[in-house]
């Protein structure tokens, strides 16, 4: 990836968290942590990896997404509002009466939003559904899935990895966004989720495990994943709750917390010198 | 009439039928193939089939996101497995959604019958009922379905279908015509109507040719479609017989009965009697047997007629 690219990336990522912060910083309350640590890969997925089309979230021939921790809705609204799905004014409605933007993904309110989800473990299922669906119609999008890291200590997540990974589905990319935390604890004292790589390939699924804030890499595993031909693929994201927001980060309290409008703004203004600071590296 | 098949195999040649012309129409199992035959779809469209093993909750989600693509996918299981089992799984991706998933549960009720306890639910009507926007169908026989399921296929939302699979029994013909939420009116009478459905249609025609001997009148309503509610014609009926029975192979909680008596009382509240399975969990045993103790079968109903009309 050259030098311009990956900053262009960065300043999306920034941007993705300056929107979250604004959003939930305007309600005051919301699921800081898991969106934020979402950033990098929504960047890199929506303004390098996925075949969409600005300003049309509808177009039929888009790639799909299922965000199944649908609790970070307020991190793929923050994209939403950058690429012309949503308008820019509705990331100061989450949550609120009659709002569009509900706290969990709901495909039928938000336009964008490929799937429902929200009750944890069922994204991968329906993931599964829309990449052989595809194949059928012998189109070659990709579906990608984003699951939690708490979120796959649900059941149904390992009957949809025995399938998904038997079907050989080369066609669907699936992430875990490993921040490490969950609502109630860290995974690793809650209930373990390692041995994480050997459990996805053991599954027979391809396997990866990176940075999950560096776009560069999250860029060039995508195109790795793409490139898998008979396998399918799933890239696990080392990534930090509540990352670019000073008051939640990798705080277990950042699950689902308030802030008040100093945080918002001293978050904002952290972030805007972040950009800064891009160009120089 | 008593036909050479079954209903579970008929079913799916019509299917197979309907896919040739409607490539979006698939079929999925949970590791229940054969009992459902299934079998015959796979082998004429096996693109288009998808066994995922013994784990309805992922094959519900798969549906979903098939749905979600545009496809028509049939799920399959046994009754419990299909509602109580994968309960938030049909909430949320496939109700809230709002994705044309049709969803098959076999072998409702007392039809379990040696499978017993852990396989005969009561409920499954009733929990899918309370789920915003589900449409719910309970047909007779093959001629039943065979009208209902073009109309099923059109639906743009989620169906939940109750089949009595090993059924060989046929009370209709392929002249009648059905209209799914609209209840059929098997015949007309004056003394007391009974709304029925299912396996029950037959036990109450039996009951209600022993008391039409006798000089009862009876008005007889199928209502294969549980919901939505065609209130319309259940209220025309309250009027006109003031006394209903509903008789049901399912808990008159929250199944045909509760239907029945919300409609009536709230526009026109007569006395609505609801015969079914008096809240408790099923058993082992064949389906006359069950239906007997149950009080579901024809003698029953046929009593039940009789005591409320000589009030």
């Amino acid at each position: 990836m050259n030098k311009e690219k990956k900053i262009f990336l960065m300043k999306k990522a920034n941007l993705i968290r300056q929107n979250i912060i604004k959003a939930i910083g305007t309600l005051g309350v919301g699921h800081v942590g898991g969106s934020m640590s979402l950033a990098e890969v929504l960047a890199v997925l929506y303004y390098s990896e996925m075949k969409i089309k600005e300003g049309e979230p509808n177009w039929e021939e888009r790639d799909r997404l299922v965000l199944s921790k649908g609790h970070a809705g307020p991190a793929l609204y923050s994209v939403f509002a950058d690429i012309g799905y949503i308008p820019e004014e509705w990331l100061y409605t989450l949550n609120q009466p009659n709002t569009k933007l509900p706290s969990h993904c709901d495909r039928l309110v938000t336009p964008g939003i490929d799937m429902t989800s929200g009750s944890l473990g069922q994204g991968l299922s329906a993931a599964i559904g829309m990449a052989i669906a595809l194949k059928l119609d012998k189109k070659d999008n990709y579906v990608y899935c984003i699951m939690g890291d708490g979120e796959i200590q649900e059941g149904q997540i390992w009957e949809a990895a025995m399938y998904g990974g038997n079907r050989k589905l080369d066609n669907l990319i699936a992430f875990v966004d490993y921040n490490k935390m969950q609502i109630d604890g860290k995974t690793d004292e809650i209930n373990s989720i390692e041995p994480l790589v050997e459990k996805w390939e053991s599954f027979n699924w391809h396997v990866q495990s990176i940075n999950g804030h560096d776009v560069e890499e999250i860029d060039e595993a995508i195109k790795i994943a793409k490139d898998k031909k008979d396998k399918t693929s799933v890239i696990i994201l080392n990534t930090i709750k509540g990352k670019g927001a000073y008051f939640a980060e990798n705080k277990l309290s950042s699950h689902n917390m308030p802030l008040t409008k100093e945080e918002m703004e001293k978050a904002l203004e952290l972030l805007r010198n972040e950009v800064k600071e891009y160009d120089f590296r | 009439m008593t036909l050479d098949k079954e209903l579970r195999e008929l079913y799916v040649e019509e299917l197979v039928k309907i896919a040739k012309d409607n490539n979006n129409i698939m079929v999925l199992d949970a590791d229940l193939m054969k009992a459902h035959k299934t079998n015959i779809f796979k082998d004429a469209y096996p693109e288009r089939y998808i066994d995922v093993g013994v784990a309805e909750a992922n094959m519900i989600g798969i549906a979903a996101g098939l749905a979600n693509m545009g496809k028509i996918p049939f799920t399959h299981t046994f009754t419990p497995f299909s509602t109580r089992r994968v309960y938030d799984q049909i909430a949320i991706s496939v109700g809230l959604a709002y994705l044309p998933v049709k969803i098959v549960g076999s072998d409702p009720g007392v039809t379990a019958e040696l499978n017993g306890q852990t396989h005969m639910s009561f409920e499954d009507a009733g929990i899918m009922r309370n789920l915003p926007k589900m449409t719910i169908v309970e047909p007779v026989d093959i001629y039943q379905l065979r009208k209902l399921l073009p109309q099923i296929i059109e639906h743009d939302g989620p169906v939940y279908i109750r089949l009595d699979r090993k059924s060989k029994n046929a009370f209709f013909d392929e002249n009648v015509d059905f209209k799914l939420g609209k209840i059929h009116e098997v015949k007309d009478g004056e003394d007391i109507t009974i709304i029925t459905s299912g396996i029950c249609l037959f036990e109450v025609m039996k009951a209600v040719e022993k008391a039409e001997n006798e000089g009862i009148s009876v008005k007889v309503l199928n209502m294969h479609t549980l919901k939505p509610v065609d209130s319309e014609t259940i209220i025309k009926a309250a009027k006109k017989t003031n006394k209903i029975i509903t008789v049901e192979n399912h808990n008159i909680i929250n199944g045909w009965g509760s239907a029945v008596a919300e409609v009536v009382s709230e526009n026109y509240p007569v006395k609505v009697i609801r015969m079914g399975i008096k809240d408790h969990y099923g058993e082992v045993g064949k389906s006359d047997f069950l239906m007997k103790k149950y009080g579901i079968d024809a003698d029953s109903i046929y009593k039940k007629i009789v005591e409320e009309v000589k009030l």
